[in-house]
């Protein structure tokens, strides 16, 4: 699953610019479901029928990442740019960037008289141009990078940029491909648009209209030196959402999925995240309301460039999503 | 005699229309666009919708352009004892903008001032800060709350008195260019005949949330949706060259992204073959914050594409703004060879 | 049961915004006697029917109160048995310090939100407002008997029981929208005395402080030719200009901006004209703060308005109403109901 992993966060896709991600998971998903569509906004809709007598469950990955969008290109040829999704000015500092046709860059900053002034407007990015005309033969104004990096191995333990939300991604096909013989629907949506405005998600789930939605995305963590006050940890197994900024998991979703865990043996703790929102968010609130609930994926340091995950809650996530569609579900 | 956008951007700018109350708004475009669309229906929110049939036989795709008609104002919200009003922002108002400008208030359009404190008055300290809008009132000469209450009530709408008029070299100066213009442009674009069905959606309540266009959208339900609006420029001094959102003189903008859509890349790849093809400058957006109509469009129901055209206003939301009369020129030229691409089906969707 | 009564049934429950389950059976069962029908939708709103004597279609008139309170959540068990939380809408951290408050683990649990005592601190600490993260609840238990009984996620609800004041005035917790919720039992009781061609959808809604939900769903569902929210408003009091408040015991305010269709609020002022109701206005230039907002904009669009109880200090635990005003609240709804023909549908569109 880690080479897995590793491709699906090395892939360039911000938010809007998710064609590669999507080619990349379709790919991995042929084969091993009934139906494959991708909607106007981009999302990819993959559907395995059940044997009719469950529900139509909607299971929700975004797929983009965040990044920068170019607004404006200088005569000497530096990229000035905004932020698509919530990039703070500070991760950025140090940090390279990659275009969807492979140009590199430096983010730089202008002289500060003290780095609390740090905000995106004082920042460029250098792809090594020298002139407006030398840079526009490579980026244009419009076009979105996503952070530079590779995933590096720590053994039970992966580092990389864009966990948030790929690993949900990486979880998400390992979970289609292990179902066999179940009783619902069910969709599995690798969304687009999640981290600015949980876009896809809304129209997914108009379009599907679900009797039950689970979102699987990270969530932070309350295990390093002095944290946040928050009681998930690396290694305490999948985590069971009870409420964030966009949702408060409707009580018979956190009653459905903790009851599976127990059943199944598989290791998972409860999770409150004051500020932050997932799919889950827009899912419950389509038509006339939808049940829903997020699986989440304790994560370290996310929105940087070394989002942390460990493998043994990737597996339960796993474990816990396959375990939830093997059975008939009561809602 | 075909109606340009110019011609009717004065009567258009004038005329009070704050989120909730575009009453004026719409009785002029009725008046307009009534005789040249098939249909013309309003919603409960205030939404005028102008259906015109396409000419083609067979399915035929749904378009929908929207312009919203509502402004940023005021509504008087407390009659003093002394005859004075106290009032509430509707939309988003710089404070700073407000003291010492004149208005209109209410269906009568009783003139009156915001009075603001001598400043033989006031204390050095005092000049350096803001003064709030919860401090300031507008006087309309009355003498007495009885008096006050004969000619005004609460929940009045108050718009700033801004005449339209020529200014410097081929600009105008007006209120309200957010979104007249736009309004203005739809207007003319609805004159001519479509292969496909065209819905000009005049939006209500853009300025408080969008929220004309979350329900129009809904009802009507395009497979593609054009928002129209006068966007900010910011070309000014005190701005930094990579801060200018738009330049104006520099064409119709095109939207990239903001706080409520991404532009459908698609369609931005073709309005700028289009406008390279027929030699119209264009420009693009160049800042991220905002929203406007087309987030609800492209996020209604299922989900569409959906993209953004706007002309460059200099000082939106404050008493006065500026636009060049060659980008408002353009952008309808620009928006017609788009629709006409359009109907030759050499848009990919 | 009167409205007194029921009131006091309904705040003295918990009813968390997400987990209105008990406030919900008290109100499915005493709406649902009035109403003559009854059900819950999938988020858990409680939706009343009682059915007008017009012909199918029938005008449906839908009115909101939310049921839902604001509160505290578990975040952290710490060592030694002290609890970490986080609010669930609005809370002021301001009224918590030195509360009693109840955890709803496994069996509910007293706690309190404890204080430095004023002797060990500094003035300067004691100028400052406490920061929310600076908080934690006392159940009396140590590390490993917490864990036993609570859980992360489980709620937290002040002790709060009505508090009968002078007259007509009570006091307490989540009378913001308890007191609508009464509204609508008052409503349905005058109906069931008047006779009405058009549906009233009485519904009592989830989640409305953590961001209107439960009305976008329900409003959805029912897809009502009328939406009317009933909620309260800032009553008057010393320190808040009166442009911001409406007074206590004069009657029920009406709100006045873009989010009230016109029409709908004018016949709610002739209604109460001729029950001789005084009402007051509340100028609301964008969001009314209520479910009217979101009501406004489902589907293809609801006429909607707001009609507020006036209540003193909002969100805290000695929230402070009239019943008087309630009532009279009930009755102007109940009349403006019964004025409603089929030919409402094209008054209320534009053009």
């Amino acid at each position: 699953m880690k080479a897995l992993i590793k491709s699906f966060v090395e892939t360039y896709g911000p938010a809007g610019s998710e064609e590669q991600i999507r080619s990349l998971i379709e790919a991995e998903i042929s084969g091993h479901v009934d139906e494959v569509r991708t909607d106007a906004l981009g999302n990819l809709i993959a559907v395995k029928k059940g044997d009719g007598s469950g529900l139509k469950v909607m299971l929700a990955a975004h797929m983009d990442e965040i990044g920068l969008i170019v607004t404006h290109i200088d005569d000497k040829g530096f990229l000035r740019f905004n932020s698509v999704g919530g990039v703070s000015p500070h991760v950025l500092l140090g940090q390279r960037v990659i275009f969807g046709n492979g140009v590199v860059g430096a983010v730089g900053a202008e002289k500060l008289d003290h780095i609390k002034d740090l905000r995106l407007d004082k920042m460029y990015i250098d792809i090594g141009a020298d002139s407006k005309g030398e840079a526009e033969e490579r980026v244009r104004v419009g076009h979105t990078c996503a952070i530079h990096r590779f995933m590096d191995d720590l053994g039970n333990r992966v580092v990389s940029k864009a966990m948030d939300d790929r690993i949900a991604c990486a979880v998400l096909v390992e979970a289609l491909r292990r179902v066999d013989g179940t009783p619902h629907d069910v969709y599995f949506v690798f969304t687009v648009q999640e981290e600015v405005g949980l876009r896809g998600a809304r129209t997914a789930a108009y379009s599907i209209d679900p009797d039950l939605g689970i979102a699987i995305d990270v969530t932070r963590t309350g295990d390093t030196p002095e944290s946040i006050t928050m009681d998930v940890r690396l290694g305490g197994g999948a985590a069971i959402k009870v409420k964030d900024s966009s949702m408060i998991t409707h009580p018979k979703v956190k009653g459905l999925l903790a009851d599976t865990a127990e059943a199944g043996g598989i290791p998972y703790q409860f999770e409150v995240l004051e500020h932050g929102g997932t799919d889950a968010g827009a899912i419950h609130l389509s038509r006339q309301g939808v049940p829903s609930g997020t699986i989440s994926i304790p994560c370290r340091y996310i929105h940087t460039p070394t989002e942390m995950v460990d493998m043994g809650d990737v597996k339960a996530c796993v474990d816990l999503v396959v375990a939830v569609l093997s059975e008939p579900i009561d809602i | 005699m075909a109606i340009k956008a110019l011609d009717i951007l004065p009567k258009l700018s004038e005329a009070p229309g704050i989120s909730g109350r575009e009453e004026e708004v719409r009785n002029i475009l009725r008046e307009i666009v009534g005789d040249y669309v098939d249909e013309l229906k309003g919603d409960t929110l205030g939404n005028l919708i102008a259906y015109k049939q396409g000419t083609a036989s067979g399915d035929r795709i749904k378009v929908m352009i929207a312009a919203h008609m509502d402004e940023v104002g005021l509504m008087v919200s407390a009659i003093e004892k002394n005859g004075l009003l106290k009032f509430k922002k509707v939309g988003g108002i710089d404070d700073r903008v407000l003291v010492s400008k004149t208005v209109f208030v209410g269906p009568q359009r009783l003139p009156g001032v915001i009075g603001a404190k001598a400043i033989h008055l006031q204390k050095p300290a005092e000049r350096k800060k803001v003064i709030e809008y919860k401090q300031l009132y507008i006087d309309l000469g009355f003498t007495s709350k009885e008096a006050a209450e004969k000619k005004v009530s609460l929940g009045d709408p108050v718009v700033f008195a801004t005449e339209f008029a020529n200014f410097g070299k081929g600009l105008v100066k007006g209120k309200a260019f957010d979104d007249r213009v736009g309004c203005a442009l739809l207007a003319q674009v609805l004159q001519d005949s479509y292969p496909f069905d065209l819905y000009g959606v005049f939006t209500v309540q853009e300025e408080v949330g969008l929220r004309g266009a979350v329900v129009s959208a809904y009802a009507v339900e395009p497979d593609i949706g054009i928002a129209l609006e006068g966007t900010t420029c910011a070309d000014i001094p005190e701005s930094k060259p990579h801060g200018h959102a738009t330049t104006l003189g520099g064409g119709p903008a095109i939207s990239l992204m903001d706080r409520t859509s991404i532009g459908n890349k698609r369609l931005i790849e073709t309005l700028m073959r289009l406008a390279e093809k027929e030699g119209i400058p264009y420009q693009f957006r160049r800042t991220t914050a905002g929203g406007n109509d087309a987030g609800p469009i492209h996020m209604s129901k299922a989900g569409r594409p959906a993209v953004t055209l706007s002309v460059p206003c200099r000082y939106i939301h404050s008493p006065v703004s500026v636009i060049d009369t060659e980008d408002l020129a353009n952008a309808g030229r620009l928006l017609k060879v788009f629709l006409d691409e359009l109907g030759k089906g050499g848009v990919e969707l | 049961m009167d409205n007194r009564e029921f009131l006091r049934s309904l705040v003295q429950e918990a009813g968390i915004s997400g987990y209105e389950d008990r406030v919900a059976d008290i109100v499915a069962d005493e709406l649902g006697r009035l109403a003559g029908d009854v059900r819950r939708d999938k988020l858990g709103n409680v939706i009343a029917l009682k059915r007008g004597s017009g012909p199918e279609p029938r005008v449906k008139v839908m009115a909101a109160a939310h049921m839902d309170e604001i509160g505290l959540m578990v975040t952290k068990i710490e060592d030694r048995g002290f609890i970490r939380f986080t609010t669930v809408g609005g809370v002021d951290q301001r009224t918590l310090p030195g509360q009693e408050v109840v955890v709803h683990g496994e069996q509910p649990l007293v706690g309190i939100i404890g204080v430095k005592p004023p002797h060990l601190l500094s003035p300067e600490e004691r100028q400052k407002a406490m920061k929310m993260e600076e908080l934690f609840i006392d159940v009396g238990l140590n590390e490993e008997e917490a864990r036993k009984v609570i859980r992360i996620g489980d709620l937290i609800s002040v002790r709060r029981d009505l508090v009968e004041l002078d007259g007509s005035f009570v006091a307490g917790k989540a009378l913001d929208d308890r007191a609508g919720v009464t509204v609508l039992r008052q409503c349905l009781e005058d109906l069931s005395r008047l006779d009405h061609r058009a549906d009233l959808y009485a519904v009592a809604t989830v989640q409305e402080e953590v961001g209107l939900r439960g009305a976008i769903v329900s409003t959805y569902g029912i897809s009502p030719d009328i939406g009317i929210a009933i909620d309260v408003c800032h009553g008057d009091m010393p320190g808040v200009s009166p442009e911001d408040t409406s007074e206590i015991g004069k009657g029920p305010a009406l709100a006045l901006g873009g989010n009230v269709h016109p029409k709908v609020r004018e016949r709610l002022i002739a209604a109460a004209g001729e029950l001789n109701i005084n009402i007051q206005t509340e100028v609301a230039p964008g969001a009314t703060g209520t479910d009217a907002w979101a009501m406004q904009v489902v589907r293809a669009g609801v006429p909607t308005a707001v009609v507020s109880i006036p209540q003193r200090y909002m969100h805290t635990s000695v929230e402070t109403l009239s019943l008087a005003d309630v009532k009279a609240a009930g009755r102007l709804l109940a009349y403006f109901i019964a004025l409603i023909d089929e030919g409402i549908r094209e008054e209320l569109k534009w053009l």
